[in-house]
């Protein structure tokens, strides 16, 4: 029963994880390639989540919403890349920061303005709607399982483009020697730009799949991008396969926390301490895992070779 | 015979396939001026920076005044008396030129946890640091922000920083790299100036200058080595000559 | 160099002269309310000249700062929540605790430098504002009423008037003492470490212990600017605390040119000012805002900016 019980949180976990690989994944080749910290990444998130929400609701098809989801966080990553981020690439950090947070609260204050300052609520798609059984005894959302599905789909799509391709060579190459790149007469300024967009529509997709998961409102993009933050910086800034690993480790991590603190608590103190602690203690839990891992491996886990 | 200041025994290191310093031994008296000369690449930054501790050495043993500084960081050899200059200038480009010495003077004159003072205004830092840029000819430069000085100024505040610590041994990476020659000749004059009051370790490819100043010369190829004796000794050396110089006469 | 150091040390003067004449000056134009918001602008002008110290002078680009402000605010929250009223002790164990937090916060991130360091302060500040909204004896996410402002005898803090000078005083003591660390022995090695940190290794220092302690005096003002909020809104929430204020707090510090500490203060002047009035105008003020601050980035980089505070500074003082 216990281990049925672990096995259903370690699936949450996986689940919560991917949702933020998809998000680190854009985060982590942004850097690693323009070198730009990116503030503004979890707002495509967000932007992902509403356009498909209010385009479900609107023609009554999920596939529809995620869809046009996908195409809008890829124009508007591409629009604001053209707009502002390009000119950001040679500043330094502190300037990116602050740019960055300003394109945060614009669009922040954007849906508020388009959608209006009350939360939109999505559905899960009805053809998603069922439970899957995956072993005896534990049956698992078919919403989630599908989640799991297409975010790892998508994760090995990455993962081909990136080994495999023309394309993926190129930001293989850039990450490591940008001059290079450019002297091999490839145009870098349209390379970055396909980087941003296919980081925006990746951080779109995983907001189009949360939106039925969560409440879709302004700042929903806030904490998955500081998970996502810490993610990369466990995982080794620059490095997909880090932002992989340290994604699942901090989604599994955080799902056992808020799980599996309570009862255990309550085994060592009174049942009203742990129910104060538990939570206190889980929502600090992913930090406290960043804190050790810089302790042990102050460049992440998967430092990459340059930088 | 005095003990040496720096003893350095079997040190290697290896970034990856490349032997960047292979099983290097040697070793420089008080008050000697050890030249280091080899090719290009052939791992004298690569040395340097483990004298000074900036990389550790795979294996090996670094000797400072007897002890053992083999494994410790580098402020903490600053602390014991070495002292160092880049091959590519590393200077504080917002602080005055005086105020780049002041605090290299400051690093060597009691706690720096000091908070109420105006360290501009302390004489025992600012005097010092006059004096120094008196030696290294830029006392007329003293209150221009040392990012605005001219290359062979930096290089020679590069010396002053270093030597306001009073350093027991002072390390020089290519100080005259990029030098005009009248800059590069008058740097030569000042360590000429320099030499018997410190030990100094000095790379250097400008030959003139290597066989005017140095003491002793140790040639390193490929991260080895190849020999070590006085600058007369050097010049005959068939190996040297071979290897390093590349005749084959 | 001397000559636009004394400038700049004019400038602060008349800054300073402007803001304490504020209160009687807005009480004649019988726009009292308005002494709050001068209030506010103190209390983010002290966050701003504390994250100065460490961004401006020590190069560390610290995107949790407003978590000192939390724990300050809710260090007299909790007090007071627990019947202690004294202002003595609610505002030294402000300062205490907020140093502790900092130190061991520091202990962990400032031996990172850039991005690693700007991402460490951000999940740490985001830490603690999860903490306090899963802590629910506290108000959890909806925050905390806080019954009476921190007592100091005859002086009550009640009184906005009250309120502006204390703020005001503290914020003269932080610029004068920070003036005076900046130039002293300590802030030379701080600045010496964000100019060249590899440098400051090989003549002796090592730059853990400067940074450390730079960044637990930078926490622990911030914490009582956080003490100070406090007792204005008589209110504490998690909000305080996220990273979003962060933000805000690392732009008031550049706005006016950083490294200068008197410009963290036209910075919160302009910012708080120009955040009032657009919200006023209309309630999607940071569909403004955030462009704005993108537009002061890209196209004023330091040169207009420390021309702008210039001016700034000028105007406030012949207002
Ligand atoms: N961080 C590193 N990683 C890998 N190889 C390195 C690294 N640093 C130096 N090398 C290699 O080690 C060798 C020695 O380099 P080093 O800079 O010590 O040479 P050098 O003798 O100082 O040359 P120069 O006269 O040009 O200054 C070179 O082949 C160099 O490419
Ligand atoms: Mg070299």
């Amino acid at each position: 029963m216990i281990s049925l019980l672990l096995i259903e949180q370690a699936l949450n976990g996986v689940q919560f994880g991917i949702m933020l690989f998809l998000i680190a994944a854009g985060l982590t080749l942004v850097f690693g390639i323009m070198n730009l910290i990116n503030l503004a990444h979890g707002v495509l998130y967000m932007v992902g989540a509403y356009i498909c929400a209010s385009v479900t609701q609107a023609s009554g098809s999920f596939l529809q919403g995620a869809a046009a989801a996908l195409v809008g966080t890829l124009i508007i990553g591409v629009l604001i890349e053209l707009g502002v981020f390009r000119r950001l690439y040679t500043r330094t950090h502190l300037d990116q920061v602050l740019a960055t947070f300003g394109v945060t609260l614009f669009f922040n204050e954007f849906v508020r303005i388009v959608w209006g300052p009350a939360a939109l609520y999505a559905a899960v798609p009805p053809f998603l709607a069922g439970q899957v059984q995956l072993l005896p005894g534990l049956s698992f959302p078919a919403y989630r399982v599908a989640i799991m599905v297409a975010g790892l789909c998508a994760a090995a799509a990455l993962y081909a483009v990136i080994t495999y391709t023309r394309l993926g060579m190129l930001i293989r190459a850039g990450a490591s020697n940008r001059v290079m790149v450019a002297a091999l007469g490839v145009n870098i300024k349209l390379l970055y730009t396909v980087v941003f967009g296919v980081g925006a529509a990746l951080a779109g997709f995983a907001g189009l799949m949360a939106g039925p998961l969560l409440t879709v409102e302004s700042g929903m993009g806030s904490d998955m991008l500081i998970l996502s933050l810490v993610v990369i910086t466990i995982g080794g800034v620059g490095s997909i396969r880090g932002a992989l690993v340290a994604s699942l480790l901090v989604g599994i991590v955080d799902a056992m926390g808020r799980s599996l603190l309570r009862p255990a608590l309550a085994g060592l103190m009174s049942q009203s301490a742990a129910d104060n602690a538990a939570p206190a203690i889980a929502s600090m839990l992913v930090y406290v895992l960043m804190a050790l891992v810089l302790l042990l491996r102050p460049q992440g886990l998967f430092p990459p070779l340059t930088r | 015979m005095s003990a040496p200041i720096l003893a350095v025994q079997d040190l290697c290191l290896r970034f990856g396939g490349l032997i960047a310093t292979n099983n290097v031994s040697f070793s420089v008296k008080p008050d000697e001026l050890h030249a280091i000369i080899g090719p290009n690449g052939a791992g004298k930054s690569t040395l340097i920076a483990q004298l000074a501790g900036d990389r550790l050495p795979d294996s090996g043993q670094i000797l400072l005044g007897g002890a053992d500084v083999t494994g410790l960081p580098s402020h903490a050899r600053a602390q014991r008396g070495l002292g160092r200059s880049f091959q590519i200038t590393s200077v504080f480009s917002e602080f005055t030129t005086l105020a780049n010495v002041a605090l290299a003077v400051q690093a060597g004159a009691g706690s720096s946890f000091r908070f109420w003072k105006r360290a501009a205004r302390e004489h025992a830092l600012v005097e010092p640091a006059r004096a120094i840029l008196d030696r290294v000819g830029l006392s007329h430069r003293a209150d221009v922000p040392a990012g605005a000085l001219a290359h062979g100024e930096k290089r020679a505040l590069e010396l002053g920083i270093a030597l306001a610590r009073r350093p027991r041994l002072l390390l020089l990476d290519e100080p005259m790299a990029g030098m005009g020659p009248e800059e590069a000749a008058r740097m030569v004059e000042l360590l000429a100036a320099l030499k018997g009051s410190l030990a100094m370790v000095l790379v250097e490819h400008d030959m003139d200058a290597v066989f005017r100043l140095a003491d002793r010369i140790s040639v390193l190829v490929y991260g080895r080595l190849i020999a070590t004796g006085s600058p007369e000794e050097t010049r005959s050396n068939p190996e040297v000559r071979q290897a390093y110089l590349g005749e084959d006469e | 160099m001397l000559t636009s150091a004394s400038r700049h040390g004019l400038a602060t003067l008349l800054l300073l002269v402007a803001l304490a004449l504020l209160p009687p000056a807005l009480n004649a134009l019988g726009e009292p309310f308005y002494i709050g918001l001068g209030t506010r602008v103190l209390i983010f002008a002290i966050a701003a000249v504390s994250l100065d110290l460490i961004l401006g002078y020590g190069g560390m680009v610290s995107l949790g700062h407003a978590a000192y402000l939390g724990v300050g605010a809710y260090t007299v929250g909790i007090l007071s929540f627990y019947g202690v009223q004294n202002g003595f002790v609610h505002f030294l164990s402000a300062a205490a605790i907020s140093a502790l937090v900092a130190l061991a916060i520091g202990a962990n991130s400032v031996r990172t430098t850039g991005i690693h360091f700007i991402m460490i302060s951000l999940a740490f500040g985001q830490m603690l504002y999860y903490l306090a909204v899963s802590v629910s004896q506290f108000g959890g996410d909806d925050g905390l009423n806080i019954d009476a402002q921190s007592a100091f005898g005859g002086l009550d803090l009640g009184d906005p008037t009250s309120l502006y000078y204390v703020s005001f005083c503290i914020l003269v003591v932080v610029l004068f003492g920070l003036d005076r660390l900046v130039n002293s022995r300590f802030g030379m090695v701080l600045r010496a470490v964000k100019s060249n940190e590899p440098r400051v290794r090989t003549i002796g220092f090592s730059p853990y212990r400067y940074k450390l302690t730079a960044f637990v005096i930078s926490g622990t003002i911030c914490g009582i600017a956080g003490a100070l909020l406090a007792n204005q809104n008589l209110f504490i929430s998690p909000a305080s605390m996220h990273w979003g204020r962060s933000g805000e707090i690392l732009i008031m510090t550049i706005l006016g040119g950083m490294g200068t500490l008197s410009g963290a203060v036209v910075g919160s002047v302009v910012y708080i000012s120009l955040e009032y009035f657009l919200s006023r105008l209309t309630e999607h003020w940071q569909a403004v805002m955030g462009p704005l601050i993108v537009l002061v980035v890209l196209f004023a980089g330091g040169g207009l900016v420390a021309l702008l505070a210039g001016r700034r500074v000028a105007g406030a003082g012949s207002r």
